[in-house]
């Protein structure tokens, strides 16, 4: 067997928008827009980029929660993109979600006995007796204690919730977790707690990620590998150390020299500041995604899409500066 | 700006919730200071006594002075915090679309603010409210003051607030998480607006923010804030340097660094409590590595170490320069 877990490939999610009396379709959010990468075997692959890049409904195509428009997935180098819903029901306890906000998914009238004994039922896993055991290991497994399991959500803390969150996402021993935002919305005390479990759990279990975040510091110590979106595109994908110390396209650059750091001295350097807005996914520059706010763009940029092409060795750029890893200018 | 032992507290069903607890720091004219703390600590809390907007009820002021060219804000009727509120302190939240009326175009909402400071007919003052967008970046600005809240994106919004501000030319701009819900492209315009606007007109700013990375880059004086009360204070370097109170150090140690992989984060064990969920002793004693028992049972006080620099823990009442490296 090969050492991918999952690959997309030209993977595309195209949203409908309705206008007039009839709700005839007037255009598209293009939300992902071709993009192709595979996950191995055990790592965590990053994926960072602003707000309405297409981070999160790539995550949903690929756990098969949004039909895509066009485009394979593979998981285990089987294609899973026309599984039935049926099909997909047994592959669903290999791959599990954790979202951003822990409150919002789990149910508040819920205890969280019934809300991790949720995932094996509809799977069918084990017996009555059983599942209230794996609860309990579960939750000391997530750092919490076997007695939480008779609470509701509500009686706990914006850390407590999301160790939650990952205990029921860990309850039918998946092999692959999309993780999406998980620890956005908490405190930096709490984050780190959150970001080690996560660490610890992936040697123990030998798990796969996805990792998605907006946060580039959390990302680059998370990660392996990390991609970088814009508008839809996988823009650049590489090893997490080569991406920051070496980002090759002037979208990953400008994004890492925005990002405040929390050490005064370095914090002074004169930074790049990228202008303008990010364009709607609904109307998106021709040729170059980038090119309306790329500081190095050229005539080819406005017209040319450029291709996602590795230009050195596992270092992916979709940008007309680079051919065969040289500079094209 | 100076703020005396302010105490703002909720009375709500679970009981009195001093959110903000015998706080005092002041800012200078022209500087900018950076508040931080994790959620709930009573940053927002503070800021909103300095406006004198905080709900009431719950919530009321219960001690402290407010001083603002010897005025005690704290002290005065509603009609004279209004002027001041339009006039020496103007304030940017964290979501611009709550504080801008989805009804009016841009251009109404600005014309008006004008008008209120200035004595200008609708022409000149439609003038200068393109002028004052460009100021701040807006693009088209022409064109624009004609569009309605929700046609901007976040980081539009927030720079029409900010021009807003700017309308009445204040001496003091408080800041509550500013930038919190942009990008980070978007964060960098933002920040270098706010910090060319203290350059150039020389308003004070007061930033509050949770993210250690945005004062580090614009604040010179930092104030760190725990349930409800300051735990240091100082001049950014030191603070990023040599930080005292072990609720700083394990914070700054606990961000994950884009510029350093290191294997494991640090952590703070357990959980930010409730502010007058600590009845007495240091509210950090449960998650601090250094404590004695004395820190359970004795409230440590804000320790003047010089400088310009306090510190509210008991390892720095004898040493006079104890300092961990992070
Ligand atoms: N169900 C939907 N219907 C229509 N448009 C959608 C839908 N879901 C997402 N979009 C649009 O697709 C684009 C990409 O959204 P997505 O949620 O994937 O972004 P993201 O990168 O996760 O952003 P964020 O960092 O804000 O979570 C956005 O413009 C969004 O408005
Ligand atoms: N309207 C209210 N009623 C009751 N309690 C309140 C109210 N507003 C604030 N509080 C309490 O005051 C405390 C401080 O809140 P505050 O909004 O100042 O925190 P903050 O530091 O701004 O946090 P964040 O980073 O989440 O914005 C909170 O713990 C909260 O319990
Ligand atoms: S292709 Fe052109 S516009 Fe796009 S990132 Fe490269 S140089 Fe910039
Ligand atoms: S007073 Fe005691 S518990 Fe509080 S921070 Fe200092 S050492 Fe820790
Ligand atoms: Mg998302
Ligand atoms: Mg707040």
């Amino acid at each position: 067997m090969s050492d991918t877990l999952l690959e997309v490939k030209n993977l595309r999610k195209h949203f409908p928008i309705k206008g007039g009396i009839i709700g005839k379709q007037v255009g598209a959010v293009k939300a992902v827009d071709g993009v192709s990468f595979l996950i191995k075997k055990g790592e965590t692959l990053g994926l960072v980029g602003e707000s309405g890049c297409g981070k999160s409904t790539t995550g949903r195509l690929l756990m098969r929660l949004l039909e895509p428009t066009e485009g394979q997935i593979y998981f285990e180098d089987q294609e899973i993109t026309n599984l039935s819903r049926k099909e997909m029901k047994s592959l669903r306890r290999e791959m599990q979600m954790i979202f951003q906000d822990p409150f919002a998914s789990l149910n508040p009238r819920h205890t969280v006995e019934r809300i991790l004994s949720e995932p094996l039922i509809v799977q069918g896993m084990g017996r009555a007796e059983d599942r209230k055991q794996k609860v309990r290991e579960m939750l000391e497994v997530v750092g919490l204690s076997s007695y939480h399991a008779k609470r509701y959500p509500h009686q706990f803390s914006g850390g407590q919730r999301q160790r939650i969150g990952i205990a029921r996402a860990l309850m039918t021993r998946p092999k692959l977790i999309v993780a999406d935002e998980p620890v956005s919305a908490l405190d930096v005390s709490i984050q780190s707690q959150v970001l080690n479990l996560l660490q610890e759990l992936q040697k123990e279990f030998d798990l796969t990620y996805l990792f998605i975040a907006h946060d580039l510091g959390v990302v680059r110590h998370i990660s392996d590998r990390v991609g970088v979106m814009y508008l839809g595109h996988l823009v650049e994908l590489t090893e997490s150390e080569r991406l920051y110390e070496q980002p090759l396209h002037p979208y990953t650059k400008a994004l890492l020299s925005a990002v405040p750091i929390a050490d005064p001295k370095a914090a002074r350097n004169e930074q790049e500041i990228l202008t303008g807005d990010i364009p709607s996914p609904s109307n998106p520059p021709k040729g170059c995604p980038f090119h309306t706010r790329c500081p190095k763009a050229m005539d080819i940029c406005q017209s040319q899409s450029p291709d996602f092409q590795e230009v050195e060795p596992a270092h992916y750029v979709a940008c007309h500066l680079y051919h065969d890893g040289k500079l094209h200018v | 700006m100076e703020v005396k032992n302010l105490t703002t507290s909720f009375f709500t069903d679970d009981g009195i919730i001093p959110a903000v607890d015998h706080v005092s720091f002041h800012i200078n004219k022209g500087e900018i200071l950076g508040v931080v703390g994790e959620s709930g600590c009573g940053k927002s809390v503070t800021s909103l006594s300095i406006m004198g907007l905080v709900p009431n009820p719950p919530g009321k002021i219960i001690s402290g002075e407010i001083l603002l060219n010897g005025e005690d804000l704290t002290k005065l009727p509603e009609k004279r915090m209004r002027q001041i509120r339009g006039n020496d302190v103007a304030m940017i939240f964290q979501e611009p679309m709550t504080s801008l009326n989805p009804v009016y175009t841009i251009g109404n909402q600005l014309v008006e603010a004008i008008r209120l400071h200035q004595k200008m007919d609708k022409k000149q003052a439609r003038n200068r409210a393109i002028e004052i967008m460009k100021h701040v970046g807006l693009p088209r600005a022409e064109e624009l003051i004609d569009d309605y809240p929700h046609q901007l994106s976040g980081g539009m919004r927030q720079r029409v607030m900010i021009a807003m501000a700017m309308v009445c030319e204040p001496k003091l701009l408080i800041a509550d998480e500013p930038t919190t819900a942009l990008d980070v492209t978007i964060q960098a315009q933002i920040l270098r607006l706010m910090k060319k606007l203290n350059e150039n007109d020389q308003t004070a700013i007061m930033l509050i923010t949770h993210d250690l990375g945005v004062v580090a880059e614009v604040c010179e004086r930092v104030v760190v804030m725990y349930a409800g009360k300051i735990v240091e204070e100082g001049d950014v370097e030191s603070i990023y340097e040599h930080p005292k109170h072990p609720y700083t150090i394990g914070l700054i140690k606990s961000v994950p660094d884009v510029h350093m992989k290191i294997d494991k984060l640090y952590s703070i064990p357990g959980n930010v409590p409730k502010p007058g969920s600590i009845k007495q002793g240091c509210a950090f004693a449960a998650r601090c590595e250094f404590a004695t028992n004395r820190c359970f049972t004795e409230t440590p006080p804000l320790l003047d170490m010089g400088h310009g620099k306090s510190v509210r823990c008991f390892l720095h009442e004898t040493v006079e320069d104890v300092s961990y490296s992070v």
